[in-house]
């Protein structure tokens, strides 16, 4: 209707290009009012445009599928729901064998620190006489992976930075091969490499840390001195083996910052930099934080790493230098080897608040992942 | 005033780029390296600093300063700034890439000296981790590893697909919440998914350790990323594809299976291949679950395997240095094995969709 | 009434176009003559000298040389695809950021190669301003943060802000519609005021060259003549170089006219010269069967 008014006024003689927009629906009486009028009054031949006939409700369109594509979407469906089904059953059966623990200890499980099982006369293990807690290994995890970001997230970001705004595109490649090559190491490698070359070297970083800085509470050294396999150590581990995944989610998302408001930057003659830190980061920002929490589960849940770089001990340490910690996962494992089939009933309560933490985190992560960066399911 | 024709040299002129750096900027950030560098050495030798640490961190903020001052000078203070976090962001990728490279190198280093043939044809029966290298050797744990990978690629592969053809073809009503779940499990720890294994089958069903335990554990791990991979992949398949084989009159499932699934091939082993290298490694089911032997076992149904990672943390454990060099070649072994997936992964996802 | 169904009266409609363009331009040509005295003179002003663009491989712009004189308004117009705005991010050194760009002759502002090597490009950027097709204002920064962000961007120091804020704004076209919600986000606003939010933005810096890329291409036709309006004004303190594909707005708001063309090649200048010269009597029968709306 817009383009026959428009038409209608350039046949009355009004000049080319100077166009004339109409915005009526067709429900406006005032644009079919228009409309008669201009019929009546200019004498050009125009076809008139009438209002529809009454529009036809929609029809539904269904259709009879075949059987074999019952029995592929039957399948498929199943298939796709295994996720669901699977992970449903960990959360069913870790926590059937761990009630006995968490229903024994109570309270006393997430705020103990001793790990000792206590076998009753009958031979089997007395839950409520035992002491399991995990304390100190839940303590332990929070610190390792607070240092691992600490040191890992801001590296990693800035490595993003320099592979999407300032990387030549030859060296760009390489870094970027290197860097997934590295996200493909498994973790004993990292543990093996941790404990013979990183720990020599972040033992003599402790020292020097220990000599200037003890007069902060978290650096002083309470017994010993005991620098080896410290909550320090591991930490580093885990900031090198996150690195790789913050900096590829981070290099995804500063590569979609959008591209007019980056010209703007530059051409109101800001520097590279001005540009980077008014326009790319407040972009990136949430979704650098997704990937932080993507980061910090993985460093949750680290297990054989922080196993040879961290000296376990039953107790909470606050003194990140001291070659005493432990964190859930590692724990796990110490355990298992002496543990008897109902003391690994006991893990299995750890291994549940584990999952839990571990799935709460990612969840968030993956939802403020899923939000900033486009492409993603 | 009139106005004036244009009469345009067309041909002639060559292309050039003035806002590249030139070489006389080249050489002055080549000088200010030298310098830093320089300074760095100076003040170590001056200074009671030492140590490797003391020649990078004083080279990194010798050089910080030098670049910042230097544009500084040249141009104003926003231009030092901008120089500042230029040489900032640079450092970054370097500590970034430093320990691969240490990884690589420490690798080779200590793990070539426990290499020798018998590694290959030998198992652990005659000899133990404390004593020389040259006796016993890990073919038990390559068999056990390959056993184990094949298994649970048998397992997540056609789960891991179906799951992203679910999410990508079928799109039903579940889509939402499996895609969120499929991410969920690739959070999962690799332990957890080991004691999982243990409280639903080796407690109440089996009551002893073999191989298939252990796949199943890294099947669970592997499912996730073989379930992204192969949903991105088949994304990137052209709706004309599907559309032509429901238009030839095929059900919803040839079309799928014969068709759409064909052309994504080379997609679809990538994600495999990924997804292989993402368990090759995983230590801690494989130390809950397959109990390691000293042995050869090709029977993953009954009695415990030795697979490389554990052959590993053994080796680890053991604590000698005999043991420790047994334990690195093990590491070089898994590492080559990782390095010949990654690039078989990327070979073939360069390749073109369909071919 | 012309009766639209004839050929013949085609081309009396065409002719009728174009000299209501010249029409136009010679009544701007007049009041500006009537306001020019008291124009301040700013620097030499801007010159481009046999300029050429590339993207990769291909030739995108040959030999364009131009004279932009200070207090002037100059409008680029021609078919889409020619190289104006090509030819426009060279005189801001934004043709580089393109991979594969390059570039040939040279470009003076003030009598100084912009392109000279160890030239510091941020500073030609203050001094050559530019607004974009769609509006960009920055959505994490309020109205006021959006007009003085150039400010820190380049780190500039400046003692009364508030004063800065109102005379750009004010100089916009805009300070009326926003002074009670200064306060506000950038995002808020509609195409037209976002568009002049973006050139008080530019403002703010002390541009002595703004260059404006179809800036009214993607508003409705109010925006358009506020806009207009705001470049009339801004005339006598800041030469302005504007790409347009509207004829009428070439006529209405501008001194100069270049015409680009391109036969498939790359794109060239072919005539410049006064806007009511070229919409009146364009001396080449290309610029002719442009401005008389025969192609393009």
């Amino acid at each position: 209707m817009a383009q026959g008014l428009d038409w209608m006024a350039r046949g009355c003689g009004l000049e080319a290009g100077v166009g004339f927009h109409f915005s009526f629906t067709w429900s406006s009486p005032i644009g079919f009012f228009v409309l008669l009028i201009g019929v009546n009054h200019c004498p050009v031949s125009s076809t008139v445009i009438q209002t529809p006939p009454v529009i036809p409700a929609k029809r539904e369109i269904t259709t009879k599928p075949r059987f074999s594509d019952k029995v592929f979407r039957g399948v498929v469906t199943g298939g796709g729901l295994s996720s669901l089904i699977i992970l449903g059953l960990i959360l069913i059966f870790l926590s059937y064998e761990g009630f006995d623990t968490l229903k024994a200890q109570g309270i006393h499980f997430f705020t103990g620190s001793k790990w000792q099982s206590v076998t009753a006369a009958n031979g089997h293990v007395d839950f409520k006489a035992s002491h399991f807690g995990i304390a100190a290994m839940l303590i332990g995890t929070l610190i390792c992976a607070f240092i691992a970001i600490l040191f890992g997230v801001p590296i990693a970001v800035m490595s993003a930075i320099f592979l999407t705004f300032y990387a030549p595109s030859a060296i760009k490649k390489l870094a970027v091969t290197v860097i997934d090559l590295m996200a493909a190491f498994p973790s004993i490698l990292f543990g093996l490499w941790g404990y013979f070359v990183l720990d020599p070297i972040g033992v003599y970083w402790a020292k020097l840390i220990h000599k200037y800085f003890n007069w902060i509470p978290i650096f002083q050294m309470p017994s010993g001195p005991y620098f080896d396999r410290s909550p320090f150590i591991a930490g580093l581990i885990l900031a090198v083996m996150i690195i790789p995944i913050v900096t590829s989610i981070s290099r995804e998302i500063f590569a979609q910052t959008p591209l007019d408001r980056v010209q703007a930057a530059y051409a109101l003659g800001g520097t590279k930099w001005a540009m980077i830190k008014n326009v790319a980061f407040p972009y990136a920002r949430s979704g650098v934080v997704g990937g932080t929490m993507l980061a910090l589960g993985r460093a949750m849940g680290e297990t054989v790493a922080v196993y040879t770089v961290l000296n376990i001990v039953y107790q909470i340490n606050w003194h990140v230098l001291l070659g005493a910690g432990g964190n859930v996962a590692s724990m796990i494992l110490l355990q298992f080897g002496d543990a008897s089939t109902e003391e690994v009933k006991a893990l299995m309560a750890a291994g549940l608040v584990l999952f839990a933490l571990t799935l709460v985190v990612n969840s968030i992560a993956n939802l403020i992942v899923n939000r900033t960066v486009k492409g993603r399911a | 005033m009139s106005t004036n024709v244009v009469e345009n040299k067309v041909c002639d002129v060559k292309p050039q780029t003035p806002w590249a750096p030139s070489n006389k900027q080249r050489f002055t950030t080549f000088g200010l390296v030298v310098a830093a560098a320089v300074i760095s050495f100076v003040l170590v030798g001056v200074t009671p600093m030492k140590g490797k640490l003391a020649y990078f961190a004083i080279f990194f903020a010798a050089l910080l300063i030098l670049d910042y001052t230097f544009s500084r000078m040249q141009f104003g203070k926003a231009a030092g700034v901008d120089s500042f976090f230029r040489t900032l962001f640079t450092i970054a990728i370097t500590i970034t890439v430093l320990p691969v490279v240490s990884i690589l190198w420490n690798v080779w280093l200590r793990g070539h000296k426990g290499l020798h043939w018998s590694l290959f044809t030998t198992d652990m029966k005659q000899s133990d981790f404390t004593q020389p290298v040259g006796s016993g050797g890990l073919i038990h744990a390559i068999i056990g590893t390959l056993i184990i990978i094949a298994i649970a690629v048998i397992i997540s592969v056609p789960i891991g697909i179906l799951t992203a053809v679910y999410l990508t073809e079928i799109k039903g009503r579940f889509s939402r919440p499996i895609a969120f779940l499929v991410q969920a499990m690739s959070g999962v720890p690799s332990i957890v998914a080991g004691l999982f294994i243990l409280a639903a089958i080796v407690y109440p069903l089996t009551k002893h350790f073999n191989g298939f335990e252990g796949s199943i554990a890294l099947a669970i791990l592997m499912i996730p990323t073989v379930a992204r991979t192969s949903e991105e992949v088949l994304r990137l398949i052209p709706e004309d594809l599907r559309e032509a084989g429901l238009a030839l009159g095929g059900t919803q499932w040839r079309s799928v299976a014969l068709i759409v699934l064909p052309a994504a091939r080379s997609g679809l082993f990538t994600a495999i291949i990924l997804g292989v290298a993402r368990i090759i490694g995983e230590t801690a089911p494989i130390v809950l679950l397959t109990g390691g032997a000293n042995v050869i076992n090709i029977n993953p149904f009954s009695g415990t395997m030795e697979s490389l990672p554990l052959y590993i943390w053994s080796g680890l454990l053991s604590g000698t240095p005999e043991a420790f060099t047994r334990a690195w070649a093990g590491i070089l072994i898994l590492l080559a094995l990782v390095i010949v997936l990654f690039a078989g992964a990327r070979y073939l996802g360069s390749k073109k969709v369909g071919k | 009434m012309v009766d639209s169904t004839s050929e013949g009266n085609e081309k009396e409609m065409q002719t009728a176009n174009t000299s209501n363009l010249a029409s136009v331009s010679a009544q701007r040509a007049e009041k500006m003559a009537q306001s020019k005295p008291g124009t301040q003179v700013m620097g030499v002003g801007l010159e481009a000298r046999g300029v050429h663009a590339w993207f990769g491989e291909k030739h995108a712009l040959a030999d364009v040389s131009l004279d932009f004189w200070p207090g002037t308004v100059t409008a680029l117009i021609g078919p889409s695809g020619c190289g104006k705005s090509t030819f426009l991010r060279t005189l801001n050194r934004m043709h580089e950021f393109i991979p594969g760009a390059a570039m040939a002759g040279e470009v003076l502002l003030n009598g100084e190669d912009i392109y000279a090597p160890g030239t510091d490009v941020t500073k030609i950027r203050l001094k050559v301003g530019m607004v974009f097709q769609k509006p960009n204002p920055f959505p994490s920064m309020t109205i006021e943060e959006n007009v003085l962000a150039g400010l820190k961007l380049a780190q500039l120091k400046i003692e009364n802000k508030d004063e800065l804020l109102e005379e750009c704004l004010t100089r916009a076209g805009l300070w009326n519609e926003v002074k009670d919600r200064l306060k506000a986000h950038g995002g808020a606003l509609s195409g037209g005021q976002q568009q002049r939010l973006c050139i008080a933005r530019s403002l703010a810096v002390r541009p002595q060259v703004l260059l404006m890329d179809e800036p009214c291409s993607a508003l409705d036709p109010g925006s358009t003549l506020k806009i207009e309006e705001t470049i009339s004004h801004l005339s006598s303190s800041v030469t302005i170089v504007i790409v347009t594909h509207n004829m009428q707005q070439a006529a209405r708001v501008s001194d100069n006219t270049a015409f680009f063309l391109s036969d498939g090649g790359p794109g060239q200048m072919i005539e410049t010269g006064p806007t009511n010269e070229i919409f009146s009597r364009p001396k080449d029968q290309r610029t002719e069967n442009y401005v008389t709306g025969r192609f393009g």
